[in-house]
């Protein structure tokens, strides 16, 4: 698979990653969808034009570097690395079966190109500022990219990382979060609220950029600015559908962790064709 | 192996947290890929001089030993060879969660070393005192478990944990600690030292215990008991070979530990012990409770970790066999 940069291309293979992730979850029965589709512009927009990464050599060691810290969230992630060979295509199907390289949560050991293991929620950032010095220490131009959940920003491990983050002045780390407002239990806004959330992150030092999460140019835009930024770690707010571009998924919080029936994942394919 | 300084009058030397803070800045030294973070401790903890000697290389993480445990973990995964350090209560307790996913199960390079261990900080009291930390961080899948009782094992320990390639964590404590080895003694991971020989019963201990042992083989000598002493300096993977074999050539054990009796050293060694020859065993340790305030070596004496609390469970061991 090729990168590109252009947005019409980089739309439909969105579509197409749509696809993919309800057609695994759907196999799987089970999963979280929700945020898989909410992320897929995030994710593919990163792999497909922003990352320097190199299939042929996963542990290139000044490669730019992926983290999901909302591992729940790997269908989508799955698909796009498959795209890349990082990991067989024809294997997808086979999320979350016993003795599949898909685990439920990204697991190295089964799936040596993934970064890092995730899925306990409120550690990505962590890590990825791990990486972030790593790189600093080699001299290495390597940037981390780490996504992270709404509701999982809930966690205190975020701030204790945030003002790490910012004490260190890591601009090779970019933090992206896919702010799609819905939780497990609801909407993030009952559950816990996160707002002001663009005041929070500026508070604690970070530089914040608004994105539209489904509009590939403005998340071009936005990573563009991370990047040209020097001395503070940079945050992505990407305003996002939980369920994006399925009818009777977006927006609502039954499908954050329930695969879709035969019934719904016909439709909802046919939706995305 | 040729041990060891025994049957003599054992002096006390650094803590074995100083020699850790030594250890690193040598290890500074010829290793480029060493880097150490700390949580606002690092006077106390002693990493504070590789710091000051490797300024670029030392992260001061602020009071959050969650987020400083997991940033370890991303500069493992990143190729460095980080060491992470806090009071043992702090950093296993608090960081638990983070070195069970982000250190553990993919299996990191990451070194975790909790200071501090053991009622004998003394007066800080129980909110400090790491008493569980053993049990902790043996039930880390994958762990190397290491407790070094005095400044020669901890200096040596610290080379082979930054040779070992995996996750591990090294228990230290504030106290001062008695020289029990010589300076050229040799250490491997996972290799118990047998510190002295004996025939009617086997004293096994960790940290701060082993001197109390040597003292306690001693009297029991003075008694005509023959005891013999071993340092099991890695709890985990234990050294089976030399515990099965203290059962099956002494038939009766005695453990001490400066450690919750309850999921400590002595029930990993019970379970070698059963699994290979039944022997009655005898566990000298903290029964059940958190300790206090207090002067070191009052604390030691009131919770029962002393020479003479491993000589009474030696007599006990010895009338249980058969």
């Amino acid at each position: 698979m090729q990168k590109t940069s252009n947005p019409a291309e980089l739309a439909a293979i969105a579509r197409r990653m749509r696809r993919e992730v309800i057609e695994m979850i759907a196999e799987a029965k089970s999963g979280h969808p929700g945020g898989s589709l909410s992320a897929t512009e995030i994710v593919v927009t990163l792999f497909f034009d922003v990352l320097h990464h190199d299939p042929a050599n996963p542990k290139w060691r000044d490669r730019d570097r992926f983290l999901l810290s909302k591992g729940h969230c790997c269908p989508i992630l799955y698909a796009v690395m498959a795209e890349f060979e990082y990991c067989p295509k024809d294997q997808l199907h086979t999320l979350r079966k016993l003795g599949s390289i898909y685990q439920g949560h990204p697991d190295v050991r089964f799936l040596p190109a993934l970064e890092a293991s995730t899925g306990s929620l409120g550690e990505g950032l962590s890590l990825a500022i791990g990486m972030g010095l790593a790189a600093r220490l080699n001299q290495s131009p390597s940037r981390t990219y780490v996504v992270l959940g709404d509701g999982e920003i809930q966690e205190g491990q975020i701030w204790e990382a945030a003002m790490f983050a910012a004490k260190y002045e890591l601009d090779n780390v970019c933090a992206v979060l896919d702010y799609n407002g819905i939780q497990l239990d609801g909407f993030v806004k009952d559950i816990m609220d996160l707002e002001p959330i663009e005041d929070k992150w500026r508070a604690f030092g970070w530089h914040v950029i608004k994105a539209d999460g489904h509009s590939i140019p403005s998340l071009q835009k936005a990573f563009l600015e991370a990047a040209a930024v020097k001395d503070k770690p940079s945050i992505v707010i990407a305003h996002t559908i939980k369920g994006k571009g399925v009818s009777f998924m977006e927006n609502n919080p039954k499908f954050h962790g329930m695969a879709p029936t035969r019934e719904e994942a016909a439709l909802a394919l046919q939706e995305l064709q | 192996m040729t041990p060891v300084r025994t049957r003599y009058e054992l002096k006390l030397g650094a803590a074995t947290r100083e020699a850790f803070g030594k250890a690193l800045v040598a290890l500074g030294e010829t290793n480029a890929n060493v880097v150490v973070l700390d949580a606002d401790l690092s006077k106390s903890t002693y990493t504070a001089e590789f710091g000051k000697k490797f300024p670029d290389r030392f992260f001061q993480c602020g009071i959050a030993e969650a987020n400083m445990v997991a940033i370890g973990a991303g500069l493992a995964t990143a190729g460095k060879i980080p060491f992470v350090s806090s009071f043992s209560a702090f950093v296993l307790n608090k960081g638990f969660e983070q070195l069970r996913v982000t250190a553990a199960f993919p299996r990191v390079n990451l070194k975790v070393v909790g200071t501090h261990s053991g009622i004998s900080i003394g007066e800080d009291g129980p909110s400090q005192m790491s008493i569980e930390d053993i049990s902790l961080a043996c039930s880390l899948a994958g762990f190397v478990v290491l407790c070094p009782a005095d400044e020669v094992a901890m200096t040596r320990l610290v080379q082979a944990a930054a040779a070992y390639d995996g996750p591990l964590f090294i228990r230290a404590g504030r106290a001062k600690a008695p020289v029990v080895y010589s300076p050229d003694q040799e250490f491997e991971i996972g290799r118990a030292i047998q510190v002295s020989d004996g025939s009617d019963v086997t004293l096994i201990a960790t940290g701060l215990m082993l001197a109390e042992s040597i003292r306690a083989a001693d009297a029991l000598e003075a008694e005509n008991i023959s005891a013999r002493v071993v340092d099991i300096h890695t709890i985990k993977p234990i050294d089976r070979d030399i515990i099965a074999r203290a059962a099956a050539e002494t038939g009766a054990i005695v453990v001490a530990e400066e450690h919750l009796v309850d999921c400590g050293l002595g029930v990993r060694v019970a379970q070698a012990v059963a699994e290979t020859h039944p022997a009655p065993i005898e566990f000298v340790g903290i029964q059940n409770t958190y300790a206090e305030s207090g002067p070191p070596d009052a604390l030691l004496d009131k919770y029962g970790l002393r020479a003479a609390n491993i000589v009474d469970a030696a007599k006990r061991a010895l009338k249980r066999k058969r």
